[in-house]
């Protein structure tokens, strides 16, 4: 054999090596989420239509019966986000309630379990317990469980916390309707905090009442030399400014086509006028210097930091914070809901579930739902998430709200809480309509407007614009 | 060697254990290169394949793949501002990769000429550790540093140019040749190190009848050192260049494509696109037509450079 001809075929066999490499490693679609046609030899080709959830998910009927964790020892299974002590206290709790049950808890952080739920959801052992950042695409592909039968056999449909509602997804893909895939541990409310030693010395007496106040409030404490906002936007955290710029929608318009957007109804388009109303008010805010001029590079927590520090009279964040600003700024931090435009209105504001779901597959499923009822229903379990997780345990009306240690600025929030249940007007995330409109939407064109490169009608055409491309995707 | 007219009979012997020593010797040569050549195969030739293969399908990580031939291709035109990706990642090309050749040439040349021995081998180490740390490090290091607050701005303010202090990686203007700078404090010492060997292959008496002719040190190094050094910076091009327009970790860590899009480049583009936006067969198709650019770019330079190695 000449030379060449063996460096030719042991090429050859090389290539050949990594072809049949790639043959195994191809992924066939797993057996268990029967939203895919026939199966066949790697790689698997979907010859129908994209499929959709009325062809799924083989998952168990969730018992009749209210189900328990029984007294058989139960490992669960969990993933939570890093970062969030809640979860993780709820669940020695439940341990000490409940001995027979302990946990095997995996964490990580926001943006990482975005981009691996979808793996282990349908890998081989998914978890009994996941936090759920975002969950349409994942109960369109059969990946979750649906929690009807046990929001019936719990009572959970009963309970006034409208936002149950922000679980449901319907067989299309929308949210808002449909079947219930997700719970929420508790719901958070976002707003506006402020540093009452700052605010003082530009004279705010009271929370401001419509937003002509609270510009009002901005315009002096710059001329009296002091950072109106404190606010993050390096695209590593993603753009804060998304938060002003809700709270002035919903400010100047109506609440239900902002949500209309959020859950993916057809039609729904976030280039409206009342919304290009709020985007130059907040053009402006930027223009006259209310926020920190290194915005573009700051990071969330950096910017957290710089607030309990001192830097901004003003911060647009959500009482998931709490206890980071009683411990380091006690008693000197405020809270009121962002105002309406007219004095006459309602306040609006984001609020979410933390939300928790149960993979289709999971083997503790029963367990797992049983421990989301307890979250709500349990005084102890209810007290934890109020004093760590500083919001709204929801649940049944009934239900005692836990005691909140004097002056910490949670007994403001969850007051402001129930203005938002009464009124009506809670909202989702606007970085939350599609996986990436945060990543690829708000935050780059927020970022050019603080650059002077965007205003206000650029920056919902291009939003809106790059929505319509990911949803056709 | 005997000759095939004296001894037939032992020719045909000596042949075929000549043939068989050959074959042992080529198999056993084989053999030590199949380990590497194993994980050269699993770790980048089969997902290499893989990647051109997702990239015919519409495919979201988990569901079924749905066949779509060329049409992601034609998609990735669509994605806004990709153009845009593709010329951010040439002008880091000029500071991944035009810099730390270079700076690397002038640093090493000062190194072999100034300090020799010990004192040399000193200097390149320090020049080279920057490669040791890893990028991820390096990123959040100098994210840190070129902060509004940061050790850059102090030492500008403190030189009495308060006026151009900003918060560089925040900058429209800046946050790409920032980003730029991080690269050239990682890869300068790989360059150094690298022409720092190359030198010690130039023959000594070429320097000194320079000299004895009167040539200044510049001549010297335009003359000589450059034209000799052919090889090495051709090699440390192709790695450099290929640094620069696959550029994920220290962009992704530093600024993570932002302000707006001005330091988005392709590698932070097929991320978002494979991993947030889940459209893998999009995102495997922007990588195959990365891969084919970086390609191409380097072929020119490796022919250029390889010319005259011998």
């Amino acid at each position: 054999m000449s030379k060449r001809s063996t460096s030719v075929s042991l090429a050859s066999l090389l290539v050949l090596t990594s072809l049949l490499l790639s043959a195994c490693a191809a992924p066939a679609p797993t057996a268990a989420p029967a939203a895919t046609t026939a199966p066949t030899t790697a790689p698997a080709v979907a010859t129908a239509a994209p499929t959709k959830v009325a062809t799924t998910a083989p998952t168990a009927p969730p018992s009749a019966a209210a189900s328990s964790c029984g007294t058989k020892p139960v490992v669960l299974n969990a993933y939570f986000e890093t970062g969030f002590d809640l979860p993780f206290k709820l669940a020695e709790e439940f341990t000490k309630q409940y001995p027979n049950v302990t946990w095997d808890i995996k964490q990580d952080q926001f943006a990482n379990l975005i981009n691996e739920t979808p793996r282990l959801l349908s890998g081989d052992n998914p978890p009994d317990l996941i936090r759920l950042p975002t969950m349409v695409s994942f109960a369109k592909q059969g990946l979750l469980k649906d929690l009807d039968g046990y929001a019936t056999a719990f009572g959970w449909d009963k309970w006034p916390v409208p936002q149950l509602n922000q679980n449901r997804v319907s067989a299309d893909g929308i949210r808002g309707s449909g079947k219930l895939y997700a719970m929420g541990l508790n719901y958070s409310l976002t707003g506006v905090f402020y540093n009452k030693k700052l605010a003082a010395q530009i004279g705010m007496t009271t929370p401001p009442k419509t937003v002509a106040e609270f510009e009002d409030l901005l315009a002096k404490a710059k001329a009296a030399g002091l950072l109106p906002i404190m606010q993050w936007g390096s695209a590593k955290s993603g753009m804060g400014l998304a938060f002003p710029l809700q709270n002035l929608m919903a400010a100047y318009g109506p609440v239900q086509p902002i949500n209309d957007w959020i859950f993916q109804k057809p039609g729904a388009t976030i280039d409206t006028p009342t919304n290009l109303i709020a985007a130059q008010h907040l053009e402006q805010w930027i223009k006259k210097g209310y926020f920190p001029p290194d915005i573009n590079a700051i990071e969330y927590t950096d910017s957290n930091a710089r607030f309990t520090k001192g830097e901004g009279v003003f911060t647009f964040n959500g009482d998931w914070e709490n206890a980071n600003y009683d411990k380091n700024m006690p008693g000197n931090v405020g809270f009121f809901l962002f105002p309406p435009a007219e004095a006459s209105g309602s306040p609006a504001a984001m609020s979410a579930p933390l939300t928790f779901g149960i993979a289709a597959k999971a083997k503790n499923a029963d367990c797992a739902a049983f421990f989301l009822n307890w979250v709500a229903s349990n005084e102890a379990a209810r007290q934890i998430d109020v004093s760590v997780g500083g919001s709204n345990p929801g649940g049944p009306a009934e239900a005692k709200m836990p005691a909140v240690a004097q002056g910490s600025i949670t007994n403001e929030t969850l007051a402001a809480g129930t203005v938002i249940g009464k009124a009506g007007t809670a909202m989702d995330f606007i970085a939350n309509a599609t996986s990436s409109i945060f990543a690829q939407g708000w935050t780059p064109e927020l970022q050019k407007m603080v650059g002077g490169k965007q205003d206000a009608a650029g920056l919902l055409k291009a939003v809106q614009a790059e929505y319509l491309r990911e949803l056709a995707q | 060697m005997v000759t095939s007219e004296d001894h037939p009979v032992a020719l045909a012997t000596s042949r075929r254990t000549r043939l068989q020593r050959v074959r042992r010797e080529t198999l056993s040569g084989w053999l030590f290169v199949l380990p590497a050549l194993i994980m050269y195969a699993v770790f980048v030739l089969a997902p290499l394949l893989l990647t051109i293969l997702y990239s015919f399908y519409r495919w979201d990580g988990i569901g079924p793949m749905k066949w779509v031939g060329l049409k992601n291709y034609a998609t990735v035109f669509e994605v806004p501002d990709l153009l845009g990706t593709i010329f951010n990642a040439f002008r880091l090309v000029l500071w991944f990769s035009f810099v730390p050749v270079g700076l690397g040439l002038v640093v090493s040349s000062v190194i072999h000429r100034m300090a020799a021995g010990r004192f040399g081998a000193i200097a390149r180490t320090v020049v080279f550790l920057p490669q040791v740390i890893p990028l991820v490090a390096a990123g959040i290091i100098w994210g840190w540093l070129l902060a509004l607050p940061g050790l850059i701005n102090q030492i500008l303010k403190a030189l009495g140019l308060g006026a151009f202090t900003r918060a560089w990686l925040g900058d429209f203007d800046w946050a790409l040749p920032a980003v730029g700078l991080i690269g050239v404090w990682v890869l300068l010492g790989f360059c150094t190190v690298l022409l720092s060997t190359g030198m010690t292959k130039i023959d000594k008496s070429l320097y000194e009848a320079a000299r004895i002719d009167g040539a200044s040190w510049l001549r010297e190094f335009i003359g000589i050192t450059i034209p000799l050094l052919k090889y090495e910076v051709g090699v440390c091009l192709t790695v450099t260049v290929t640094a620069a327009l696959a550029a994920f970790d220290i962009v992704y860590v530093a600024t993570a494509g932002g302000p707006g899009n001005s330091t988005a480049v392709p590698g932070i583009q097929v991320y978002i696109l494979a991993f947030t936006q889940r459209a893998v067969g999009l995102a495997s198709a922007l990588a195959v037509m990365l891969m084919i650019l970086v390609v191409a770019v380097i072929l020119p330079i490796q022919r250029l450079t390889r010319e005259s190695a011998k």
